[in-house]
């Protein structure tokens, strides 16, 4: 049954399985083990990245092709859903039709932006994707009667999901709607999970994987190289733009730095790096750890950008806001000595 | 012998349709101009939307072209190239701020002087900055793009970060030296004078750097090295030192390019090098990756678009450059002037 | 003979994970040509680009003039004194036959002698002097690949089939260089599928068979007994 759950991609590693099961069981149960707005805040946020590095690594890590438009992807469904929900007014069906708009739209992006690049070479999809992709992010923070510019603009749910919403105490914790908003955004998020897992363990996946070794040999045996490729891209592209409207439900609220942000994308790329390319575990342990560390760790920097006040130079270098530094540092740094990432080390392989 | 028939060179064998195909990037930028024309209708407003163009066009260029030609050496994609951009423009703009009394003095002399100034240094620690990113990130991961593409970004991130480190968080306004603020009136058009300026540098440049390919023996290494670097070796020279210098010139041209951008827009940010990746990766896939001359042709046609599209149709000029990558590559899948590659 | 000009001693080459030279014993005797017979893929184009450099190998030594040049790199074995045609021909397309030879000419100018000298051994160089390389016919792109190589005096050539899809009347041009090279006492390692050309130029012959030499003689000893080429080298070889 379970084996049939994960499609046979087994952990292949004791701590490894450990630890995802801690993930699996304190994403479960987050709104009673760790009561409070913050983390639960935090658990929906993992919930969400996870789903999104697991379809980016889809594309970086089973198919060895980079793309720099993945939030864009993610931006259509959660801009999907939030315009869904203001022109249809609050209710089940504008989240509906929002988020299956949204991932239409990103799938079709998808395969125009694959029709013109992946024909050609690999490495014309990454820097096509990263003007295309800007190009709409600027053309979003334009159009500001629609998307509210710069600022977003904030929608209403249905009412079951809100916090008004309250259901009664079970073990000590109030049920209210946002945790029933919580759980449907973790089990969409989980069900969406295994299904990329099933199509990486499916014999599509194995032909991305077999492309990425080598895709002149994969194009010599007979695997319409581009196609697959192309393929690839629109299912990754489509799952993006789902966790973009659950991310969207999440916050009632959308704009260009909760989804657009080039910041998000680099996010994504070292979570995906971290955790492992070409394992969807990886992307679970990578997006777990880096929401964490986001939310926890900057904390500790600031304190410690404080406490070194009287070193100028190093204050500066630990200051909050210098966050990003330190990342691209650990991101050169895993790329030379962690190719494999966090799952290759705990599997002690390569 | 010689009148057999495979002697012929294939020359003779170019129709004229092929000829016009061959031709046909090199006139894109006379049509675009003339479509302009026609489209604005008012000379002096074309006149002066040219010149702009032109202006950006040449300043993409230069950016572009050290890109292209480290791609079409060794087949090295460095997304980190927007961060010699942005560490030019502030290490220009630097200079340029402390000797602000040379700056604000009315004498031409002087303002070139702090320019010239400016560009030195930029292009000097940009340089050294470059051979010390080929160094360090590029290096290791030579053949594999997957790698170079991520760590390269990794390399941008940390240098970008490091300007904020280093100059502080915010965004630099400053004024432009005094003599090249303002325009000229040219038959009723109003041409800014800093934007003559960077028309001609760009056209110097840009024959220089025709001259150095064409006539000496490194230019000619360089572009045999794009064709067929393996060739370039068993001819006896080291292909590994030609791409360094490459790498070196080209990140030192990055710089230039950013303090000429910088001087433009009179701010500068550290995220503009990444802002103006995104043009230069248009350009450099719309010219054919690897060939200067595309780059070239790309640079000026993305310059005059935006530029006209903005007048015309301001809500378009966003997406003109998205447009026009769409439509060259729909034309020539490998964009404009794609190297001829052996094998 | 006395001491080789090239050496190879049980040279192994990996090309990606196939196994293709499996201990290559060779010597390129001076002043002479040698022919590097055998069928296709038996990796006779691998040894000559493991010679120049553009392989490396997993086991054995290459000697060049009785210099270990086994961790040297291509440049440097081009400047020793190597010069090497591909298969390919490896002409510059982008630039004119002029510049092509320019650059042939490592240590400095294109001489004008051997300019002529080689004008002289193909004609055709000095009309399209001017015109890029793209837009030669095969067999001129052929002869320029060749001229290139002798731009400047060469301790040892390395030349990979320099017939392959040329016309008769071609061939015979370039044998008739080949055999120039050789009358001026040149060295030279030859890969030719052609056996009257092989037979006609060559000095001595080395036979390849799966990654190493089987058969090493005077041509002329091979050239007559045809038993012998059917059992080296099957019925790719077209006889005589």
């Amino acid at each position: 049954m379970l084996m049939t759950l994960i499609s046979g991609d087994r952990p292949r590693s004791r701590v490894l399985t450990l630890i995802l099961l801690a993930i699996f069981l304190g994403l479960l149960f987050a709104p009673f083990l760790f009561p409070g707005v913050r983390s639960l805040e935090t658990a929906a946020r993992i919930s969400v990245f996870i789903l999104l590095a697991a379809s980016y690594d889809l594309l970086l890590g089973y198919t060895g092709v980079v793309s720099f438009a993945h939030t864009m992807f993610f931006g259509m469904g959660a801009y999907g859903v939030g315009l869904a929900s203001q022109q249809m007014g609050r209710g089940f069906g504008a989240l509906i039709v929002g988020s299956l708009a949204g991932a239409a739209l990103a799938a079709a992006f998808a395969f125009v932006i694959a029709l013109f690049s992946l024909r050609v070479r690999a490495i014309f999809f990454a820097m096509i994707t990263l003007a295309v992709a800007s190009a709409v992010a600027v053309l979003v923070s334009q159009l500001s009667q629609i998307t509210g510019g710069e600022d977003g603009f904030t929608f209403q749910i249905p009412r079951a999901l809100g916090p008004a919403n309250r259901m009664g105490v079970f073990m000590g914790v109030s049920i209210t709607g946002k945790i029933l908003n919580y759980y449907l955004i973790f089990f969409m998020s989980l069900a969406l999970f295994l299904l990329l897992l099933r199509i990486v363990n499916s014999p599509f996946g194995r032909v991305l994987q077999a492309i990425r070794e080598n895709d002149f040999r994969a194009e010599a045996i007979g695997y319409r190289v581009v196609r697959y490729r192309t393929v690839a891209t629109c299912i990754s592209a489509a799952v993006a733009a789902m966790a973009g409207s659950l991310f969207a439900l999440w916050l009632r609220y959308v704009g260009p730095d909760t989804t657009l942000s080039f910041e998000i994308m680099l996010d994504l790329l070292l979570i995906v790096v971290i955790g492992g390319m070409g394992t969807m575990w990886g992307a679970a342990i990578g997006a777990t750890l880096m929401v964490l560390a986001q939310t926890y760790l900057q904390d500790l920097m600031g304190s410690a950008a404080e406490a070194t006040e009287a070193l100028p130079l190093l204050s500066r270098l630990l200051d909050p806001d210098r966050w990003l530094l330190w990342l691209g540092v650990l991101f050169i740094l895993s790329v030379y000595f962690f190719p494999t990432g966090i799952v290759g080390r705990l599997r002690g392989g390569h | 012998m010689t009148d057999a028939p495979d002697h012929r060179p294939t020359m003779a064998g170019i129709t004229i349709v092929d000829r016009m195909a061959q031709a046909m990037p090199v006139l894109l930028v006379p049509i675009l101009l003339v479509l302009g024309f026609l489209a604005i209708g008012n000379p002096s407003s074309w006149l002066t939307l040219t010149v702009s163009g032109l202006a950006m066009g040449m300043m993409i260029f230069i950016m572009a072209s050290g890109l292209t030609l480290v791609f079409g050496l060794m087949d090295v994609i460095n997304f980190g190239h927007g961060a010699f951009i942005s560490v030019g423009a502030f290490v220009g703009i630097s200079v340029v701020l402390g000797l602000s009394q040379w700056a604000q003095a009315p004498s031409l002399v002087l303002n070139l002087c702090v320019v010239l100034l400016a560009v030195l240094a930029a292009m000097v620690v940009t340089g050294l900055l470059g051979w010390a990113f080929e160094r360090v990130i590029v290096k290791p991961v030579y053949g594999a793009h997957l790698k170079q593409i991520l760590v390269t970004v990794g390399g941008l991130i940390v240098i970008e970060q490091l300007i904020h480190v280093i100059w502080g968080p915010d965004e630099i306004f400053f004024a432009r030296p005094e003599t090249l603020k303002g325009a000229v009136t040219f038959w009723g058009a109003a041409l800014e004078k800093y934007r003559l300026l960077a028309v001609a540098i760009g056209l110097v440049l840009f024959i220089a750097m025709r001259m150095v390919f064409r006539r000496t023996k490194i230019g000619l290494i360089v572009r045999a090295g794009v064709e067929n670097g393996e060739m370039v070796e068993a001819l006896g020279y080291r292909l590994r030192l030609v791409f360094v210098g490459v790498f070196i010139a080209g990140s030192a041209l990055a710089g230039l390019g950013g303090v000429m951008w910088g001087l433009y827009q009179e701010v500068i940010t550290a995220g503009m090098g990444e802002e103006m990746m995104i043009l230069v990766f248009i350009v450099v896939i719309i010219g054919g990756l690897g060939s200067v001359e595309g780059a070239f042709i790309g640079a000026l046609m993305v310059g005059l678009l935006q530029n006209y599209i903005a007048f015309l149709e301001p809500k378009l000029a966003l997406i003109s450059n998205i447009g026009l990558m769409t439509a060259i590559l729909m034309w020539r899948p490998q964009g404009m002037k794609p190297v001829v590659k052996a094998k | 003979m006395s001491d080789p000009i090239l050496r190879l001693e049980g040279v192994h080459t990996d090309i990606a994970q196939y196994h293709i030279l499996q201990g290559v014993d060779l010597e390129v005797p001076r002043g002479a040509v040698t022919m590097l017979l055998g069928r296709n893929g038996v990796g006779k184009t691998t040894t000559l680009r493991t010679a120049i450099g553009h392989w490396g190998t997993r086991a054995g030594r290459i000697l060049f003039d009785g210099e270990d040049v086994t961790a040297t790199k291509t440049a440097d074995r081009a400047r020793m004194g190597i010069g090497y045609v591909p298969e390919d021909m490896g002409i510059f397309s982008d630039l004119t036959v002029e510049e092509n030879m320019t650059l042939a000419a490592v240590s400095g100018p294109l001489v004008p002698a051997r300019r002529d000298w080689i004008f002289g051994a193909f004609p055709p160089l000095r009309t399209f002097w001017k015109s890029p390389a793209g837009t030669l016919s095969g067999g001129q792109k052929q002869m320029l690949s060749i001229a290139r190589a002798m731009a400047e005096e060469r301790r040892l050539y390395l030349i990979d089939e320099p017939t392959k899809g040329l016309a008769p009347a071609i061939v015979s041009t370039m044998a008739g260089a080949l055999r120039e090279l050789k009358t001026q006492g040149a060295s030279i390692l030859l890969v030719e599928q052609n056996f009257a050309v092989a037979k006609a130029l060559g000095d001595h012959a080395a036979v390849m068979d799966d990654g190493r030499i089987v058969w090493t003689g005077p041509m002329s000893e091979l050239a007559t007994d045809a038993g012998l080429q059917e059992r080296l080298m099957g019925l790719s070889m077209e006889a005589t």
